[in-house]
């Protein structure tokens, strides 16, 4: 066998790997070593639970800092399905101070079962029409929109001659066949905006058909929004070869070049997302809580919203990036679900979903 | 009564660990399903049990499993061979790089699985998209490493000298691999072929992303259930489901290896080199590098990307935090972290896979003591077959007030990974202790030598070479984790797999490249780890 020396070369090697990661996890300053309460029981840090989406620039979560006098630690994870279930599941014993990122799809389950305690935040210009349904209680504070909208590659149409859709019932229009691509609703949270776009439009008992006639003509599922993007749409990462695609109303401001964008949002197409804050039932920082939703819907973070999350701030005040301002336009009248009918029927739908398109 | 005060002491600290870190959280989420508005109610479960999609979702996991599984030892039987037993320039190189598919994300590899054989991709005509080919396809791609390396470990020790006696006593190749070889290395291809069965039965992303959604496992099913519904009675009721079938395949498995008489020569020869009758191994070896190498050559063709001209500014991206792009962190600080936490899992799970094995292969006296230690056997084989989100969510409701106030720890990430691994551990280490003459130890015993002694003298040098495979598994299986660690809570360091997935997930053709050269950075590190770790000795091996 390989003699004692055949070890050698490997011994700086090793030293080295061990050095450079700091050898392992255990004993690193973590802040849950530090106690979340000075003398006197007063709390020293504001705890944010949110989903693994959750960007804050580093100096902006300084500027809280400095401002609050807390520690803000921040905990992400999981998507917003995964939250809202989180917070359902430890209510009265919550996992932070503040939860952001529960959307208006998932936000009567939370507000059901009473996760949130209710904090009215005064609310920027513009921002009180994202106000979810239903919250009159003001347990939930909006902070940021998203249009789930369908994409259309206008370099692909114009190069074959066809005039691009316009509607969702031109998706099922033969002339388009087999160039639609969707994530699934079961899946993926556009993809779920999607089926409720189309709920919102052909009402409860005609979606079925629309889907059935969709599926006839040639769309595509797929399990998440990236591979529908990056791997089958025209403009995505790869080489794919269909060229309408369900994303998002800002997803054009992404496939500019030559100051043109080589895609457009069909703004007739749209469902819109919204995400918000709110302070848990049961914080052991209430008072932090509630700062930090004030800062949220600040001017700061709301403006550096859509560079850190690709989402659009809720006060219309903000000015946008400028390739925002001028290729990202959100729809006027995007297609609306109540949230109480969603939580109530979420699991019939999502069935009734998979029985259409897996016929 | 020493022997059972033994048998309760080594198993003490694996079971506790199991005990907080699994049976409490499942049990805790399985029972949630249990009770309807605060009411023990166990028929919402059974009528769970008797829908018929349910039957269908069972019914798929388990062929496609299956499938896979015969696959995998199919394509990897013969490619342990070549590299465990033949000796030519790059073996090891080769090793290191089948185990690559091992690390990478699955959702990058449905990307890369999709380049090819979409409808626009160069394997497009072959409709392969969204079949049930193209999910077993991915199980085995995923899988086959762990058979190569752990049927390849027991296969370099074995003793080449009873099939060449065989041969020369006039039988062929066939008949001696028939009635030789694979006897020997049941016990090895059962285990590995039982962890592959259990990594197929609960993969997630492979058959949601190549399957186009036509396809639910039992898997799929539970995290639809636990994450978007909320609906706690189903996901207990498949989560017992799943518990009970992986309990039937253990048994079977346990039957499957047992071998009336286990005890292994080792060898001490240099492998010779490949000859020309070894074709089958090379056939199968240019298969199984065609499958892992051409989704892995999309990827780095693809990482290499920008716009339409090759260029390294992907790479460039992944060192900063830039201000275009909405990084959580630089990828080399996400790679600094992934390695950390790996450290952290593989010493974890090395550790307590040593205790186990030692606990399982030592040689019962009773009835009894034989059912105890093969119940253990099987019980640290449990987490591999329960799902993810059912462990995550379980952490949460159960690990949340003392002495067990644990679920915001930033030590739960490398256990949680410590226990995916800690059954590859076990599997790989079993079949070689077990395979040892007891009647070695009792020799060393009897010229004086304490349990210590023994264990260091007779079961170490044994171990040492199944022992560097395992830590290398384990390693990857840290690296490549995703299902737990994106439950957990993270606070500012996330891993680099996460940080995969957040850039694949957004849009901007930067993101998109990033992702994949950030898969290449993980899968090249994960590569030379490997490479670093083959090469380790001890020089003791074989000296007697």
């Amino acid at each position: 066998m390989r003699p004692i020396h055949a070890l050698a070369p490997l011994v700086p090697l090793v030293a080295l790997a061990l050095a450079a990661t700091g050898c392992s996890t255990i004993g690193d300053g973590s802040s849950d070593g530090e106690p979340s309460a000075g003398p006197g029981g007063t709390p020293t840090r504001v705890v944010l639970v949110t989903h693994e989406s959750f960007v804050l620039p580093k100096p902006l979560i300084r500027q809280f800092e400095q401002q609050s006098g807390y520690d803000l630690v921040v905990r992400a994870s999981g998507d917003a399905g995964i939250l809202t279930n989180k917070l359902v599941l430890t209510k009265g014993d919550p996992l932070g101070d503040v939860a952001f990122g529960v959307d208006n799809t998932f936000a009567s389950r939370a507000l059901d079962e009473g996760v949130f305690a209710a904090y009215d935040a005064p609310l920027p210009d513009g921002a009180e029409q994202y106000r979810l349904p239903g919250d009159d209680e003001h347990d939930l504070t909006p902070i940021d929109n998203a249009s789930v909208c369908v994409n259309v590659d206008d370099t692909w149409f114009a190069a074959h001659h066809l005039a691009p859709p316009k509607t969702l019932d031109d998706l099922a229009d033969p002339q388009y066949q087999d160039l639609f691509v969707t994530p699934g609703a079961a899946t993926s949270s556009p993809g779920m905006a999607f089926l409720l776009t189309t709920i919102a439009a052909y009402g409860e008992d005609g979606w079925q058909d629309y889907w059935a006639r969709l599926m006839d003509n040639g769309a595509k599922l797929t399990a998440g929004w990236s591979d529908a993007y990056e791997v089958d749409f025209t403009q995505g990462g790869g080489q794919g070869d269909r060229p309408i695609v369900l994303s998002y109303d800002s997803s054009p401001a992404f496939t500019v070049s030559d100051g043109k964008s080589s895609t457009s949002a069909l703004l007739d197409t749209c469902f819109r997302q919204v995400e918000y804050a709110g302070v848990l039932a049961g914080a052991a920082n209430p008072d932090g809580a509630e700062e930090l939703v004030d800062f949220l819907l600040g001017p700061d973070v709301q403006s550096a919203l859509p560079d850190s999350m690709y989402v659009f701030p809720v006060d219309a005040s903000v000015q946008l990036p400028a390739q925002w301002a001028r290729f990202a336009q959100q729809p006027s009248e995007p297609y609306e679900v109540d949230p109480a009918s969603i939580s109530e029927h979420r699991d019939d739908w999502l069935r009734e979903w998979s029985d259409v398109t897996s016929r | 009564m020493r022997r059972s005060l033994e048998l309760v002491g080594l198993s003490a600290l694996p079971l506790a660990v199991l005990g907080v870190f699994f049976v409490l959280p499942v049990s805790g989420m399985v029972s949630e399903g249990f009770l309807a508005d605060g009411r023990f109610d166990p028929g919402g479960v059974l009528e769970v049990l008797g829908r018929p999609r349910v039957h269908r979702v069972l019914w798929f996991t388990v062929w496609s499993s299956t499938v896979a599984t015969l696959l995998a030892v199919l394509l990897g039987l013969p490619v342990a061979h070549l590299l465990h037993r033949r000796r030519f320039w790059g073996r090891r190189a080769l090793r290191s790089l089948l185990l690559v598919p091992f690390v990478l994300p699955t959702v990058v590899v449905g990307v890369a699985f999709r380049e090819l054989i979409g409808e626009a991709g160069p394997l497009g005509f072959l409709g392969l998209d969204g079949s049930a080919v193209a999910i077993v396809a991915g199980l085995v791609f995923f899988n086959v490493a762990v058979v190569i390396r752990a049927v390849g470990a027991a296969w370099e020790s074995l003793d080449p000298r009873p099939a060449e006696a065989a041969a020369a006593l006039g039988a062929g190749p066939a008949h001696v691999f028939r009635t030789v070889t694979l006897p020997a290395l049941r016990p090895a291809i059962v285990s590995a072929a039982s962890v592959v069965f259990l990594f197929c039965a609960t993969a997630f992303g492979v058959v949601l992303t190549l399957g186009g959604l036509r396809y639910s496992s039992v898997e799929t099913e539970i995290y639809l259930l636990t994450t978007n519904l909320l609906d706690l009675q189903a996901a207990a009721a498949l989560s017992i489901l799943q518990l009970l079938a992986i309990t039937a395949l253990l048994v079977v498995a346990g039957r499957l290896r047992a071998v009336p008489d286990p005890a292994l020569a080792r060898s001490t020869r240099r492998p010779p080199r490949p000859a020309p009758g070894d074709w089958p191994d090379l056939v199968a070896t240019g298969l199984v590098l065609l499958l892992v190498g051409a989704p892995v050559a999309a990827l780095v063709a693809g990482s290499l990307r920008v716009g339409d001209t090759w260029s390294l500014g992907n790479y460039r991206a992944l060192t900063g935090e830039g201000s275009q792009h909405a990084l959580l962190a630089s990828a080399t600080d996400a790679l600094a972290t992934s390695l950390r936490t790996a450290v952290d899992a593989t010493w974890m799970s090395l550790s307590l896979g040593v205790l186990v094995t030692v606990v399982v292969t030592r040689r019962s006296r009773t009835r009894g003591e034989r059912r105890a230690r093969g119940l253990l056997d099987g019980l640290f084989m449990l987490p591999l077959g329960v799902s993810a989100v059912t462990l995550g969510f379980g952490f949460l409701i159960t690990l949340d007030r003392p002495p067990l106030d644990l679920r915001d720890s930033p030590l739960l990430v490398p256990i949680a990974q410590a226990l995916v691994a800690l059954p590859l551990v076990v599997r790989t280490l079993v079949p070689v202790l077990g395979g040892i003459d007891d009647r070695q130890r009792q020799a060393a015993a009897s010229l004086g030598a304490g349990p210590l002694r023994t264990f260091a003298t007779v079961d170490l040098p044994a171990m040492w070479r199944p022992l560097t495979a395992a830590a290398g598994f384990a390693f990857a299986v840290s690296l490549g984790e995703f299902g737990a660690t994106s439950f957990l809570a993270r606070e500012d360091h996330p891993t680099l797999p996460i940080v995969i997935y957040h850039l694949i997930g957004h849009p901007g053709a930067m993101n998109y490249g990033m992702a994949l050269a950030a898969s290449v950075v993980l899968a090249a590190t994960t590569a030379l780890v490997m490479l670093a770790v083959d090469r380790l000795r001890v020089p003791s091996v074989g000296a007697f």
